[in-house]
């Protein structure tokens, strides 16, 4: 019985595959399963897909078709005229320069222009994953010295700027890059150190994260700024940008180190116990086996973070400091340019929008890179 | 006759230093009492098969010859080095002790070879070629070196304990801890990871395993132990325990055992 059944199914050819109908693959089986996949669908696809298009025609309309692109010598009457109907591109021609690189003297922008380029280079060179070595920190040590050389000069025949007339792009970018780069760190060693078994130790991380965390920035930023200046003896300053500074970095420190918390917390206890047993120290257990798994699953909230400290920086605007947010805002105050706020917001929301969109990108496809070893 | 080459073989080893002490160690969780007065001599080049139902304290026994618990009250001493809040101490002891998990807990963003070398290197302060050297031989040993390059999630269960059982012995442990290292591992795969610690077993090594796996208690151990709740209860050869238990506790234990298989 057993034996005609196995002949029975011995017999029967193996069926060749075949591919998928024409209607359920690519394009069209994309669409039908989609957007088409019954009336109701149907509807709401056509209806939505009249006003896309229609909102599309009209942007495309003002931004670029009845756009003024210059005007001459603020005569901004054919913007006023075109008010409506077309964008006034011609504001950003004019303060181009003023919104990247604020009050900092005419003549100097390519400092500031090439601080901005420096940062850039950093950001795609530690991108790049084969140049991740202990010789990466002394670039980034290097590079973050010579933007301060540059930006103050007084050296090389390089005119002193003050900080205070420092403004526009270089400004956000300064903030947030030594912010990151150094609450990083920071965040690591209280997020250990909140899981530490010393007490004391253990109570300061808590101390500093709860605390830091319970205000919001803004009132560190007036407390950097206002306060913290009449704890100093007279006559002493210390840089008003760099009080601001150290406040951003104070802040996202703890704010980094609950999401680097989280990835401790997430590591299965096996792994702790694997390295104790193997007999390696705190450090070595830490470094090899803890962090890099740890850091690996907080890449998600870590890069959210990322991003929102990014934009956080313009928050400094409040303790007049000129980032650039704050120096597109300038740029419009003077009479000629008054009402071209549109214009100016959609050129600072799209420099924001680059920096944080390559971000996010860079996040992904570093996560799907680190982990590989998931992935059976 | 088996039965009297293990005494002879047992007795003679007697007379080595102890290679593990455990004398009258106590220890609670908040006030569950998991481990009382347990006292245990293993000699070196001794194979003892600890066994017992769930929430015995057999894990937490063993747990506690490398630290991985503490223990409130009593002595444990690993080769005569007494375990203690000492650093120091504890490296040593570590250093000499291997331990193989239930759960593997190999190291998954690492390679096999990485795993295997990376205590070496950094805790024997072994040269890296010289490393990458032994756990070759090791993973040759428990017949996987072809998969030196894969990482732990790319292999079988059975495999990742195999490659556990390499990476404690690229550390040249004096005395191997194994933690229930079959309790994971589908059937067909219990086989394999069982035939290498037979085979761990043949050079000598001071092992301390536990596991339900009775047919490998009888081929290895020179003496089983019977815990529960938190006591030892029997102790002797396979054969004095497995077929002539002395209490009740250990006779139904044996009854559950067997009506399991």
């Amino acid at each position: 019985m057993s034996d005609v059944t196995l002949n029975a199914a011995a017999t029967v050819p193996e069926a060749a595959p075949r591919s998928a109908p024409l209607t359920e693959v690519g394009l069209v089986g994309w669409a039908r399963a989609n957007l088409f996949s019954g009336w109701i669908s149907t509807a709401v696809t056509l209806v939505l897909a009249y006003f896309i298009i229609r909102w599309a025609i009209g942007f495309v309309d003002w931004a670029f078709v009845n756009a003024v692109w210059s005007v001459p010598n603020n005569q901004t009457q054919a913007c006023r005229d075109a008010r409506g109907v077309g964008a006034c591109w011609a504001v950003i021609t004019e303060k181009h320069r003023f919104i990247l690189f604020g009050t900092y003297p005419y003549e100097e922008h390519w400092r500031p222009a090439l601080c901005v380029l420096l940062f850039v280079a950093l950001y795609v060179v530690s991108a790049m994953r084969r140049f991740w070595r202990p010789s990466l920190a002394l670039v980034w040590v290097g590079v973050l010295t010579l933007i301060g050389l540059l930006m103050w000069g007084g050296v090389l025949g390089m005119p002193y700027v003050p900080q205070e007339r420092w403004g526009g792009l270089v400004i956000t970018l300064i903030l947030a890059t030594f912010g990151l780069a150094f609450a990083f760190p920071l965040a690591i060693v209280v997020a250990l150190g909140r899981r530490s078994n010393l007490p004391a130790i253990k109570a300061i991380c808590v101390i500093y994260v709860e605390l830091i965390r319970g205000v919001p920035l803004i009132s560190l930023l007036f407390m950097a700024s206002v306060m913290f200046p009449l704890f100093l003896p007279e006559g002493m300053n210390v840089d008003k940008l760099l009080r601001a500074q150290i406040a951003i970095i104070l802040f996202a420190g703890a704010y980094l180190a609950e999401v680097v918390r989280g990835g401790l917390q997430a590591l299965p206890k096996g792994q702790y116990e694997a390295a104790d047993a193997l007999g390696l120290s705190y450090w070595h257990k830490t470094g090899f086996i803890i962090l890099p798994q740890a850091l690996r699953l907080v890449i998600p909230p870590l890069v959210n973070t990322f991003i929102g400290f990014f934009k956080d920086t313009s928050l400094v605007l409040i303790i007049g400091i000129f980032d650039l947010l704050t120096a597109g805002k300038t740029a419009i105050i003077e009479p000629a340019w008054q009402g071209f706020g549109v214009e100016v917001y959609l050129t600072v929301g799209a420099i924001y929008f680059v920096f944080c969109f390559a971000m996010s990108k860079y996040s992904q496809s570093l996560e799907a890179e680190l982990n590989r070893h998931r992935v059976r | 006759m088996s039965e009297t080459l293990d005494h002879v073989a047992s007795s003679a080893r007697t007379d080595a230093p102890p290679a593990i002490l455990l004398d009258k160690v106590n220890k609670w969780y908040g006030a569950l009492h998991v481990l009382r007065d347990v006292s245990l001599n293993v000699a070196l080049g001794e194979r003892v098969v600890v066994c017992g139902p769930s929430g015995s304290g057999k894990s937490t026994m063993i747990r506690c010859i490398n630290r991985l618990e503490t223990h409130q009250e009593g002595v444990i001493k690993v080769n005569g080095i007494e375990l203690s809040d000492d650093v120091k101490a504890l490296d040593d002891i570590r250093r000499e002790v291997g331990m193989v998990f239930q759960s593997f807990n190999l190291f998954p963003h690492l390679t096999i070879l990485e795993n295997c070398t990376l205590a070496p290197i950094w805790v024997r302060r072994m040269p890296k070629k010289e490393a990458e050297a032994l756990a070759m031989e090791y993973l040759t040993k428990v017949r996987i070196p072809e998969q030196a390059k894969k990482y732990p999630g790319q292999l079988s269960g059975g495999q990742q304990q195999r490659v556990a059982i390499a990476r404690a012995l690229c550390m040249k442990p004096k005395i191997m801890l194994f933690d229930e290292p079959t309790s994971a591992l589908d059937p067909e795969m219990i086989k394999e990871v069982l035939d290498t610690m037979v085979s761990l077993a043949e050079t000598g090594m001071t092992m301390i395993c536990v596991t339900h796996e009775m047919g490998f208690a009888r081929q290895v151990a020179d003496r089983v132990v019977f815990m529960d709740r938190g006591e030892i209860v029997e102790m002797g050869t396979p054969t004095q325990v497995f077929e002539t238990p002395q209490t009740e506790r250990l006779k139904l234990f044996l009854s559950q055992i067997l009506r399991g298989h």
